[in-house]
């Protein structure tokens, strides 16, 4: 170490005094105004504490004298929201449900409203048109399985189906091949008569009568005798060009053999009066509600 | 071209680009141009306070203000035209023709534009004559700034006054912007009452702090440094334009009045120009027009006026200074007679253009359809396919009224063979056409079923044309989207 008031001859800079292999260390000091800052934002930092949320304490955090909170925030912006939907909303809650489809600006309202909704609660499902998938039935046409008229569809909405809801709709198609109720071979002939119903084509050994039978002591009990179906037990209508799951054979035997017993939520819990009706709005107009 | 340019050329060193503002002190002058600029003035600044008061009936329940913005309801009202947000593309044809316009104005008789019709030019003119009126003349206005101490106290309540009018006007010119966007007296009501909406208080605010630096302080600094016009000008002017002159084949050599009688009596030539600096001393942006034609004038052509006072008075033709350009400058050199050519190649082009773009123009708003649709077919699903195995497309059908009462219109359809056609939420008595009311002055959203039976199910997509009919005016209108199979 040598003395501290060292001035290197070359750039006329003071050193640190330190030297390695007679390399010297000049004394390029951070600048002022950076020192200065930094000093500054220090200070700053224990006036943060203060003001707002800052040290984690074991089981929550301190709360600083402002008691900002993020979630109050949202709890203002949400309070909002409603104060501009205000009495809209409310008109919408209030109205029976043939009343808004005839009055052109509820219907617009319920549409918007329910459009929206709809993309954040059914669309994982029902697609973001309600175009339906397989097992997700297609809310577009005009085939339903639990009836489409408007209180049918809130009916629905609100309890679900099979959702364990009291109110919700029941009853499932029976699983006949795992429960041991057809053979295998009646299953299939079975299915081929399903696939005659609505005029699809029948595997050649097919026997038409033997099919009736086994439909009629099997299937008819909620299809109907003729295969119409029957809303009150969602028991589809097997004549029409409309198929759930699928009409080829192999899939009408999966469906005989193991059942079939799609689930949708109850919503009464999750979404508010208003909003399920605007839902219901919705669905109906996408043109298949009856 | 010009080989005699008797002048001396200024010429810059490496100073800096910007010189600090000097306060110019222009002198009152009387004359042509300055009749010219005082009629202009008063005409422009009218219309500019006066147009929000014009009413002009549309019927009940629209707006009676004959020139209006209504931003909230999106539709700009001028006269007998409305105009909705998609016919935003008139503003552009109108911009097209200012341009060609300002072309034209500028290839015949230089920056009119500049000189008599800019609002910087009209609204500094005005401020300038406040000026006047408050502090006297150029000489006495000089005389009281070089003033110091106890006697620049006193005028005090001189600046006072003229700073007052000054912001007075500019209040004024704001006040009168908000008016073209809401009902004039409606929201003149609420201004006094401090009823009016705040956005109207901060524009009027805007607006008058501009007005009141732009024309008060910065003056021909905006026309030097700010405004891009001066310098596009280069590229529009030709040799036959004419421009704000100092004919300097009369002109020169200058002398003194005294000089040039003594000279002239001897049978010697001398110059009309006897020196007076008339010119500059009248000069709105304080330069001297017998330098030549330069950027910073305006050509406002007061310097005419002044001249031309001066011309007379020594009995000596008027117009030493007036329109004209170089080539007759160099013609009468040479003792030729000068020509003045108006009609010539460009402003032909330019005067076609205007007439082209705006007959354009004129048939596009005479022919605009007063009934528009617009069709947009669902993309989820593409198709729907119904029990009975008809297949069923839907369509987001958007019907614009622009009328201002409410209209009876049914839709049909051209496309797929016996295809029915379901407005949702409409029981129209004729199902096969449905027919509906459109509010007036309005859009109106429908969804629209269209079904077709299993036998058109040919896989492909076929065109389908919406037609809709105002049952009452027979007004037709159409729009083609395409009817999809699965």
């Amino acid at each position: 170490m040598a003395e501290h008031n060292d001035i290197d001859q070359i750039t006329g800079t003071s050193t640190t005094g330190h030297q390695w292999d007679g390399i010297k260390e000049l004394n390029t000091p951070l600048p002022r105004w950076w020192v200065i800052t930094f000093y500054i934002t220090i200070v700053w930092a224990f006036g943060y504490w203060i003001v707002y949320p800052a040290w984690p304490m074991l089981w929550s955090h301190t709360t600083g004298i402002l008691q900002y909170s993020s979630r109050a925030d949202v709890a203002v912006e949400l309070a909002n929201l409603e104060k501009i939907r205000g009495d809209k909303m409310v008109k919408l809650g209030a109205a029976p449900l043939a009343e808004i489809q005839k009055d052109p600006a509820l219907l617009a309202l319920a549409r918007a409203r329910g459009k929206t909704v709809f993309g954040d609660n059914c669309a994982p499902c029902h697609g973001s048109g309600g175009a339906g998938a397989k097992g997700y039935p297609n809310l577009n046409d005009d085939e339903w399985l639990w009836g489409g008229s408007l209180d049918q569809i809130l009916q629905s909405i609100q309890f679900g189906i099979r959702s364990g809801h009291a109110k919700g709709h029941e009853s499932a198609m029976l699983a006949f091949g795992k429960e041991g109720v057809l053979k295998k071979d009646q299953i299939v002939t079975v299915a081929n008569y399903v696939r005659s119903l609505s005029g699809l084509s029948t595997a050649k050994e097919y026997n038409a009568a033997e099919g009736g039978k086994i439909f009629a002591e099997n299937c008819a009990a909620c299809h109907g005798d003729a295969g119409k179906g029957n809303q009150e037990l969602g028991a589809p209508d097997l004549t029409d060009k409309i198929w759930l799951y699928g009409s080829d054979q192999a899939t009408l035997v999966e469906t005989i053999g193991n059942g079939r017993a799609g689930v949708m939520p109850a919503w009464v819990e999750r979404l508010d009066p208003s909003t399920i009706k605007a839902l219901a709005v919705y669905v109906h107009s996408l043109g298949g509600g009856k | 071209m010009n080989k005699s340019v008797p002048i001396e050329l200024k010429i810059d060193d490496d100073g800096p680009l910007y010189v600090a503002q000097k306060k110019i002190y222009p002198q009152s002058v009387k004359g042509t141009f300055r009749r010219i600029k005082w009629g202009l003035m008063a005409f422009c600044l009218g219309v500019y306070y006066l147009l929000p008061f014009v009413r002009w009936n549309r019927g009940i329940g629209a707006p009676d203000q004959a020139v209006l913005v209504d931003l909230p309801n999106s539709r700009f009202y001028f006269f007998f035209i409305e105009l909705w947000p998609q016919e935003v593309y008139y503003f552009t044809g109108l911009l097209i023709v200012a341009a060609l316009t300002l072309f034209l104005m500028n290839s015949v008789g230089g920056r009119i534009w500049c000189g008599y019709l800019c609002p910087q030019t009209v609204w500094t003119d005005l401020f300038y004559a406040v000026e006047r009126w408050v502090e006297g003349d150029r000489r006495e206005r000089m005389r009281k700034d070089a003033a110091s101490g106890t006697r620049k106290l006193r005028r005090f309540g001189e600046i006072a006054l003229k700073h007052f009018l000054w912001l007075m006007i500019a209040w004024w010119t704001g006040g009168a912007w908000v008016l073209y966007f809401n009902d004039a007296p409606t929201l003149v009501k609420q201004l006094v009452t401090f009823q009016a909406p705040m956005l109207a208080y901060i524009w009027i605010g805007i607006l008058t702090a501009t007005t009141y630096v732009l024309a008060g302080f910065m003056r021909e600094q905006v026309c030097v440094y700010m405004c891009p016009w001066p310098r596009i000008q280069a590229a529009l002017t030709d040799e036959w334009a004419l421009n704000v002159t100092y004919k300097y084949d009369r002109g020169e050599t200058r002398t003194s009045l005294k000089k040039a009688n003594e000279l002239r009596a001897s049978g010697k030539v001398a110059g009309d120009c006897i020196d007076c600096y008339q010119c500059v001393a009248v000069c709105p942006t304080g330069i001297d027009i017998r330098d030549g034609s330069q950027l910073d004038c305006i050509q406002c052509g007061l310097c005419i006026d002044a001249c031309d006072t001066v011309m007379t008075k020594i009995g000596r033709e008027t117009r030493l200074i007036g329109y004209d350009n170089d080539i007759n400058i160099q013609r009468r050199q040479t003792g030729k007679p000068p020509i003045y050519r108006i009609v010539r190649p460009r402003t032909v082009v330019y005067s076609a253009l205007i007439a082209c773009v705006g007959a354009i123009m004129l048939y596009a708003l005479l022919t605009r359809s007063l009934l528009d649709i617009n069709v947009l077919h669902d993309r989820n699903p593409v198709a729907v396919k119904l029990s009975d195995g008809s297949i069923r497309n839907a369509y987001t059908v958007r019907l614009l009224n622009k009328r201002g009462f409410d209209r009876v219109i049914a839709i049909d359809i051209d496309g797929p063979v016996n295809a029915s056609v379901h407005i949702v939420g409409v029981d129209s008595v004729t199902p096969d056409r449905p027919m509906i009311v459109l509010g007036r002055d309005q859009t109106t959203e429908l969804r629209v079923l269209v079904t077709a039976s299993a036998e058109q199910n040919s896989g492909k997509s076929i065109p389908v044309r919406f037609r809709v009919t105002d049952i009452g005016l027979g007004e037709v209108t159409s729009a083609t989207d395409n009817f999809v199979s699965p």
